[in-house]
């Protein structure tokens, strides 16, 4: 079982990408954090507006720029901090404005689409604008070189997918070609696009109106002069993601339906030719001892030691649920890995407090960064 | 105002991983006990609901599942396909929109545009007087909510659409969308939460979200998962010592006990501490102790909403 380090060595990038409710944030702060303390200069970004990582950091909030995550916090929990930690939270509106001035010829033309209403919504109010920015944001940062490794906690979504789809899906729509096109009916440009396409904006306009219609037009419009750039911009995004130097890190829960997400997510990995690492399964429950068919024999055991029968059956009773999820997420921990041809499973225990604190983020990685021992200085604190 | 149950359209919403699929069937079968035609709508072509009840996947349609239980899977795109279709009333028309180079192009790009049409879909649902054909009617629709991982970014969709276009069909049918999901009187929501400390903090900001920004009514929250208290401070103390100078199952077994305990305390404070962060009264369903739930561990749920 290699141990997370193993997996990020050389890595400049690593995302965490998995279903919501699986621990991500939480995992991928206890990596940055960890690979940090290893004495690299490390960058981990949320997507996920709630403050959870700002928390687990002692940050009191994140923003759209990174912030150093104070050593002496490090210090207090008894982790020896070689590099450094940074976090920053995606901030999808500032970073889809700054995006838009870079890739503007103009003041004009910039002007024009940061002050476009149609612009001002997508890039703030709707679902999905958040994926659209994240690759753009992971891709800048790689760009100016910063850093030794970024850690990206990919959005909740329930389709995993959304996130990788994001650069091609906003060229697509900032692109407006078509549109563009078919709202000048007369001269060419509609003899180009032909009668059917006029029928079908007839239509169109029947079912949006055709103010909004003419809205997106000078929406399009607004970015006719960058969208060559956009284009190019999210090719190279496209071919980071499948970079050697990039690392994909499954995230999930030991339960049924966790598992089948990943199975399903690496799946789509392996078919987009994306560099996958490994898989963290978190809370996982696993007795230190596994013992089987003395199930009679301990109640008695156990009333024997404590003199108290109905005692002794509850600690009995407590200890074969405890069991059964246990035989469950092993069972589920072995079909993941046959499913995933891979021997790379690392299993971080369901531990006794939650993790919300440095001290927490430490417990983890005893468990993320195992197998190198002489590496885990990192102790929490409190162990 | 009235209950929950009572309403027309309850939103079950939360984090993700939280137990939402499993409050919002059972829901659905408490309040199909009650006799309500209900049905369980999932957003995301997940067909939970339907492993829940063994059953094959449900798709893009009103499927019964129990006595006056339904569930179906709302799949944007057949949402689009029949929205278009009652807009334009003419399927060969709306077969030549969806085959244009424009029309799947704006469909697939624009961003939002899915969640609005899976909430005019819902919205369709919860008429009494249903838009498509042989419509059955239904006094609850309950909805298995997108995790709120863009905060509350699904049920704003309608407005921001409003907002959008400024005049036109899109604009009025957006609002009308809106106009449902802020009606106090038949539209409501239930937040799903877990007993730790950062689930009980996000549940407690979503409350103020779903209430100041989206202006939706916030009914319960369910604290979902809790463990039993099983165990007193003082037993807690004795198996901790038994831990210490045992071996093999006993010490397992001792240890199993005290952390249990640990945890059941521990939740107990996060129950605490949701109670006085939230203005919603605040509902506790247990922890199930089965390794895969279904529709028997919903059904027992079921038993205990309240």
């Amino acid at each position: 079982m290699p141990a997370v380090d193993e997996i990020l060595a050389g890595k400049d990038i690593c995302i965490c990408a998995g279903s919501g409710g699986v621990g991500k944030t939480t995992t991928s702060a206890a990596i940055a954090a960890g690979m940090a303390a290893r004495g690299l200069k490390v960058c981990v970004l949320t997507i996920d507006p709630a403050k959870r990582l700002a928390d687990s950091l002692g940050l009191r909030e994140l923003g759209n720029e990174a912030k150093r995550v104070d050593p002496a916090l490090f210090e207090r929990h008894g982790v020896e901090m070689k590099g450094e930690l940074w976090a920053m939270m995606l901030d999808a509106k500032a970073t889809f404005d700054e995006l838009v001035a870079r890739q503007a010829p103009d003041e004009e033309s910039r002007d024009r689409v940061l002050g476009n209403r149609i612009y001002q919504q997508i890039s703030n109010a709707l679902a999905g604008s958040q994926e659209y920015m994240a690759m753009e944001k992971l891709f800048e940062l790689h760009t100016e070189g910063r850093f030794d490794l970024l850690v990206l906690d990919t959005p909740p979504t329930r389709n995993a997918l959304d996130f990788l789809d994001a650069p091609r899906r906003l060229t697509q729509f900032i692109e407006g070609r078509s549109l563009r096109v078919f709202m000048k009916p007369t001269g060419l440009a509609a003899r180009v696009a032909g009668r059917g396409a006029t029928v079908a904006l007839g239509v169109l306009k029947r079912i949006v109106g055709f103010d909004l219609l003419a809205d997106l037009a000078e929406f399009f419009n607004a970015f006719s002069g960058m969208v060559d750039g956009f284009q190019a911009r999210a090719k190279r995004v496209n071919s980071l993601l499948a970079d050697p130097h990039t690392c994909f890190l499954v995230v999930c829960g030991p339960q049924g339906e966790p598992v089948r997400e990943a199975v399903y997510f690496h799946r789509k990995l392996v078919e987009a030719k994306l560099p996958f690492g490994g898989v963290i399964v978190n809370k996982v429950h696993y007795p230190t001892e596994r013992l089987r068919g003395d199930g009679g024999d301990l109640g008695a055991a156990l009333a024997a030691r404590l003199g108290d029968e109905e005692l002794a059956g509850r600690v009995a009773g407590n200890f074969a649920d405890y069991q059964a999820l246990a035989e469950r997420d092993a069972g589920n921990i072995e079909h993941l890995a046959d499913e995933l041809r891979t021997k790379g499973v690392i299993r971080v225990p369901y531990l006794d407090e939650d993790v919300h604190d440095l001290g927490g983020l430490a417990e983890i990685n005893r468990y993320l960064f195992a197998s190198a021992e002489e590496r885990v200085a990192l102790a929490a604190g409190r162990a | 105002m009235p209950d929950l149950l009572d309403k027309r359209l309850v939103f079950v919403t939360g984090k993700g991983g939280v137990g939402k699929t499993t409050v919002a069937v059972a829901l659905g079968l408490r309040a199909a006990a009650e006799g309500k035609r209900t049905i369980v709508c999932e957003v995301s072509s997940q067909e939970n609901a339907s492993r829940f009840f063994d059953h094959t996947e449900v798709g893009f349609h009103e499927v019964e599942m129990e006595e006056n239980l339904w569930s179906i899977s709302i799949d944007p795109d057949e949402s689009m396909r029949e929205y278009v279709l009652l807009q334009l009333k003419v399927r060969a028309m709306r077969d030549l929109l969806f085959r244009s180079r424009i029309f799947s192009y704006l469909a697939a790009a624009t961003p939002g545009l899915k969640e609005l049409v899976t909430i005019g879909k819902i919205w369709e649902l919860a008429q009494l007087d249903r838009k498509v054909k042989r419509g059955r009617k239904y006094d609850l629709v309950i909805v298995d909510a997108p995790a709120t991982g863009h905060g509350i970014g699904f049920l704003q969709t309608p407005r921001t659409f409003a907002s959008i276009a400024r005049v036109g069909p899109v604009h009025s049918q957006a609002l009308q969308l809106n106009r449902l999901i802020v009606d106090h009187e038949h539209t409501g929501t239930a937040i799903v939460a877990l007993p730790e400390e950062m689930p009980v903090n996000e549940s407690a900001a979503l409350e103020s979200e779903l209430r100041s920004e989206v202006g939706v009514a916030v009914d319960r929250v369910y604290l979902n998962a809790l463990y039993p208290e099983r165990f007193s401070n003082q037993e807690a103390e004795r198996l901790a010592e038994l831990a210490a100078g045992e071996n093999g199952g006993v010490r397992a077994a001792a240890r199993a006990a005290v952390s249990e305990h640990g945890r059941a305390r521990s939740q107990r404070a996060q129950l605490a501490r949701l109670r006085r962060r939230v203005e919603t009264p605040v509902r506790t369903l247990p922890f199930l102790f089965e390794p895969e739930l279904g529709v028997e561990s919903a059904r027992e749920l079921a038993r205990r909403l309240h």
